[in-house]
């Protein structure tokens, strides 16, 4: 009895760290948007949600094969950061900041409105099952396995593109000091419109492999929004590596929390402890 | 007759609780929680009258000490430990989908997220309970709203007069500074908080009384805590009636379009709310009062002053 007591709890351990590495995919975008431009995005999950509807759509519905239809949906929401940026964080760039992550809350409730107004409510879904995978007596989704795969290689491509290219220089200096980078010649306007770009793209990169996993409806950002702000903010915003180490660390609490209890359960023990870790280290894991 | 008491009702309690959300967002602590407190008074008052058959006046009690608790184990360290701006915003987000996701996992208690009935006192014909808080007609509601509201705006005033409320904008321009000269910046915050989770909880207590039902996504979690904070921007943060205006604004606009096309185009109204939320806080960062009152002053300086 014991023994497969021990085998199912090490299946959600790992569950978990599957759970992880798409949480970390998540947060990538968003992460790397507040590096950047300082704004936090809280309607990041409605981009992903739009991302969805479009892998749906030109795939169920246009017969599109699934890997242009994904391709076509990451280019879609990497143009939807870009507009974001030049047409509703531009204008408010330097008021207070927190009217900044208001102005995202209104496109937030415009984004899920108007996908109510245009999808309809149903749940879709992609009818797409990646078959599961089995390794001695446990059992994992494909789905989530190839999820992990391309958070990691998400993160290592953007960490080689951060730290390698040209642009990629341009951005992180940038990021550490917005006043100097004009005097070397560097146009922070267009750096900030490549990073929201940038963002959007991961965010259309992680609606392609929710969309495997999830039923698409207008209400889904709200599901895994708060998590990943959550994610961002306990990694400290803007740490890459902080966000990244964060999302194991909640994605564990989720899935061992919800082994043991009900999963909800798991959900609030990751935000008490989110809770709790803000108050003993308000920068971040890794903060200063 | 009913509909517009309805509406009335409507206007005035959310009037109400976007008022008490201001008392804190307007003084430079906007919180995404308030959902929290919201749901707390909802839930422990219809849980306490469903399995004790505890009325809602005494569950009330319970409720206020149990929003307070949760607003000085939230704030205090929040205070203490200087999380202000986007970290003040996203611990308060955390918790208000806390209380929405243990709602939602008590679902042996309080039914999860079909959301629960209050168990109906109004039998044998009595078309009122003032000990149940229930009634049939809509005349008791208004009147009970409408002292609510006025209650709000009465607060607001106190606080407005207040050395606190000095305090408070000090701190909110710049919080070192306050501090420097002498104000007790966790204790100023402190108390406003629990004010206004107090006034919220009441509102909470109200609404779910007066619609006979609680649900974990209308009552508490980010989409009602986001609510509160829109429709507070679009009245008006800074002025005694701005959040009164922004509840009657949002609650028009969703009627005046559902009468225009019916049901056709579900979340129209919303879809255009969202719009003018990000048009107003770009251009009329006031509101719609706040731009209001500032034009009619401008005007007015213009005819004071000789051509």
């Amino acid at each position: 009895m014991s023994e497969i007591f021990d085998i199912y709890l090490l299946e959600a351990v790992l569950n978990g760290l599957l759970l992880g590495g798409l949480l970390a995919l998540l947060s990538l975008g968003l992460n790397l948007v507040f590096g950047v431009i300082d704004v936090v995005w809280i309607c990041y999950a409605e981009l992903i949600m739009c991302g969805m509807y479009a892998v749906y759509y030109l795939y169920v519905q246009y017969h599109w094969p699934l890997v242009l239809a994904m391709l076509a949906a990451i280019a879609l929401v990497a143009l939807l950061g870009w507009i974001l940026h030049q047409f509703v964080i531009r204008p408010v760039l330097n008021a207070e900041p927190i009217n900044q992550l208001l102005v995202t809350g209104g496109v937030l409730f415009f984004l899920q409105a108007a996908a109510t107004l245009v999808f309809g409510i149903e749940f879709k879904n992609l009818g797409v099952t990646l078959p599961s995978v089995r390794l001695g007596e446990m059992s994992f989704s494909a789905a989530r396995l190839v999820a992990f795969g391309a958070a990691l290689g998400g993160v290592v491509g953007l960490w080689l593109f951060l730290s390698r290219s040209y642009l990629g220089t341009a951005i992180r200096a940038i990021s550490q000091d917005r006043a100097i980078m004009p005097l070397m010649g560097v146009d922070p306007g267009r750096i900030f419109a490549l990073t929201s770009a940038l963002g959007g793209g991961l965010a259309g990169l992680a609606s392609c492999l929710l969309v495997l996993q999830y039923d698409i409806h207008p209400s889904i950002g709200l599901s895994f929004g708060p998590i990943t702000f959550l994610i961002c903010v306990l990694g400290g915003l803007g740490n890459m590596l902080g966000g990244f180490i964060a999302a194991f660390i909640f994605a564990q609490f989720i899935a061992v929390g919800g082994f043991f209890f009900a999963v909800e359960w798991g959900y609030v023990i990751a935000f008490i402890f989110f809770i709790a870790m803000m108050f003993w280290r308000p920068r971040g894991i890794l903060g200063k | 007759m009913n509909y517009p008491l309805h509406l009335a009702i409507l206007v005035l309690l959310w009037g109400y609780i976007y008022t008490s959300w201001s008392l804190m967002g307007r003084l430079g602590l906007v919180s995404f929680g308030h959902g929290a407190f919201m749901g707390i008074g909802a839930y422990t008052v219809v849980m306490l009258w469903n399995h004790f058959g505890l009325s809602p006046w005494l569950g009330a009690i319970a409720a206020f000490v149990f929003s307070a608790v949760v607003a000085i184990v939230i704030g205090w360290p929040c205070f203490r430990f200087r999380i202000v701006g986007h970290y003040f915003a996203l611990v308060t987000l955390a918790l208000s989908e806390v209380t929405r996701l243990i709602f939602i996992a008590a679902r042996d208690h309080t039914g999860g997220s079909l959301g629960a009935t209050p168990n109906g006192a109004l039998v044998d014909g009595t078309s009122a309970s003032l000990w149940a808080l229930q009634f049939s007609s809509k005349l008791p509601w208004l009147l009970i709203v409408t002292a609510l509201w006025l209650f709000g705006l009465w607060v607001w005033r106190q606080v407005d007069r207040s050395m606190g409320r000095l305090a408070l904008q000090a701190i909110s321009e710049e919080e070192e500074a306050a501090a420097s000269i002498g104000i007790h910046v966790t204790r100023a915050k402190l108390r406003i908080t629990i004010i206004s989770a107090l006034m919220t909880c009441a509102g909470g207590i109200l609404y779910a009384q007066y619609q006979l039902y609680v649900n974990p996504d209308t009552v508490s979690g980010i989409a009602i805590s986001l609510q509160m904070v829109f429709g507070v921007i679009a009245g008006g943060m800074f002025v005694m009636l701005g959040p009164t205006v922004g509840a009657a604004f949002t609650l028009l606009l969703a009627e005046g379009l559902r009468l225009a096309f019916g049901n056709r185009y579900p979340a129209l109204d919303a879809t255009i709310y969202g719009v003018m939320l990000v048009l107003f806080i770009i251009y009329m960062p006031k509101g719609i009062l706040g731009a209001a009152l500032e034009g009619w002053k401008a005007a007015r300086r213009r005819k004071a002053a000789p051509a």
